[in-house]
């Protein structure tokens, strides 16, 4: 509060200024390396304890996930690391295959969206759908999260792909909300318009990259490691 | 001894209320009005906030005669941001669904001006012990700021208060509580009330004044 005037300070030594400054960075070096490992364990189990259960949401039907990536040959096979989008193929009680849960990511409002959604094998249709992370404007943009009537669209979300099976038969578009005439249509949100629209492509996307790839070869892949869903 | 005994509880409650760092002494907005939408994310806020008041505060004042007053913003900074990278692992390892609903707001109390303006008003003044103190009635004071602007825009926002509903179903709730708007509308509130209160207890500290005279 009442320093003295700058001009009578004795100057500091160069030295005394290098000691304070490194030793504090140092300590303060120290000090976050611990942290971070006595914390990392518990952040990546809270991690893997959040996707699970969201993949349970999603896919309510499958007793059994497991994780699969694509290989370096284009072909699907067991996922080696965790990769920054996981891919779960899911399996009923009797081993079969009953859909795949897909992580897509994708520009919103605010800032990147990742989502979780369900694809059936059966009824060629996204069928569970869930936000995993994004930073969207409470209130309106994070309606996404639970509006109902925007939520209705993924219970069974038309992914048919086309005859040749390289892409999808109809776009998934986001319309307006109460425009929606055909069921690879998703209900959009007044108020939340860019999320809702952010998240029909994002959809659109990552089901044109993967569904092609899921039904070419997922009832062929071999399911050696299936592990217990949680 | 009954001195210090009264200087040490002077020390803690000013800041709860004489200088109050939200209603009072007006720092801190950038949190106080963005992550007050709901209390849970108000009261882990200013717990957050308490948290790195009193390592920073301890630290900087068991540093202060090692720390050249040329050096010293850099050497306060890196201490709290230190801090600050601490808590947000500790809230990830505690629960992930709270940190998400912080977002960005844990890292940014690094440029909280309540903890450098600690840091540089009292702790590198102070012994360990008082700057100790000195930050926890701060941080109560933030910590009660926060909690009572979350609790009003929750109430009105969404009908809840800490996830549980206290209103009747028909009340229709009022969204723009818990826009960024709320929050300034919630904040001039208590600001009015506080300023009011200030005001009677300072008449009231005057009338006797008068009347001796």
């Amino acid at each position: 509060m009442n320093s003295p005037a700058p001009a009578q300070q004795p100057s500091t030594s160069a030295w005394s200024m290098y000691r304070a400054v490194v030793g504090i960075g140092t300590l303060c070096a120290v000090l976050i390396v611990v942290v971070y490992q006595t914390t990392a364990a518990r952040i990546r189990d809270n991690q893997a304890r959040f996707l699970a259960l969201a993949v349970a949401q999603v896919l309510p039907a499958a007793q059994a996930t497991v994780a699969v990536a694509l290989t370096e040959n284009g072909q699907l096979g067991a996922a080696a690391e965790a990769p920054a989008l996981p891919l779960f193929l899911g399996y009923g009680a009797d081993g079969e295959l009953v859909g795949a849960v897909v992580t897509a990511e994708g520009m919103g409002y605010q800032d990147n969206i990742r989502v979780l959604y369900a694809y059936s094998f059966e009824r060629r249709a996204i069928v569970g759908f869930k936000v995993l992370d994004s930073k969207e404007t409470p209130g309106l943009g994070d309606r996404v999260e639970k509006e109902p009537h925007f939520l209705a669209s993924f219970e069974q979300l038309d992914a048919r792909l086309a005859p040749d099976g390289s892409a999808l038969l109809h776009p998934i578009v986001t319309v307006k909300q109460g425009e929606k005439t055909e069921p690879w249509q998703i209900d959009g949100i007044t108020g939340a318009t860019i999320t809702s629209e952010a998240i029909g492509e994002i959809l659109n996307d990552s089901a044109n990259a993967w569904l092609p790839v899921l039904e070419r070869d997922s009832r062929s892949f071999n399911t050696g490691e299936v592990t217990e869903a949680t | 001894m009954l001195r210090r005994e009264v200087s040490t509880t002077d020390e803690f409650v000013k800041g709860l209320w004489r200088e109050n760092p939200v209603f009072v002494q007006v720092l801190g907005m950038c949190p106080a009005l963005a992550v007050s939408n709901t209390a849970i994310n108000a009261l882990t806020m200013g717990l957050a906030t308490t948290f790195v008041l009193l390592m920073s505060g301890c630290s900087v004042s068991l540093l202060r005669n090692f720390i050249p007053r040329e050096a010293r913003i850099v050497s306060f900074i890196c201490i709290i941001a230190s801090f600050v990278t601490a808590v947000d692992y500790l809230i990830q390892a505690i629960s992930l669904e709270l940190s998400r609903s912080l977002g960005a707001f844990i890292a940014l109390i690094v440029v909280n001006c309540l903890i450098l303006g600690r840091a540089e008003a009292f702790a590198s003044k102070n012994a360990p012990g008082r700057a100790a103190i000195d930050a926890l009635g701060m941080g109560a004071g933030f910590t009660a700021a926060l909690l009572t602007i979350g609790m009003v825009r929750e109430i009105l926002g969404s009908g809840t208060l800490f996830g549980l509903a206290v209103l009747p179903e028909a009340f229709q709730t009022w969204t723009v509580m818990v826009l960024p708007s709320g929050g300034f509308f919630a904040m001039a509130m208590w600001l009015l009330l506080v300023n009011r209160l200030k005001e009677r207890e300072a008449e009231a500290e005057k009338r006797p004044q008068e009347a001796a005279s």
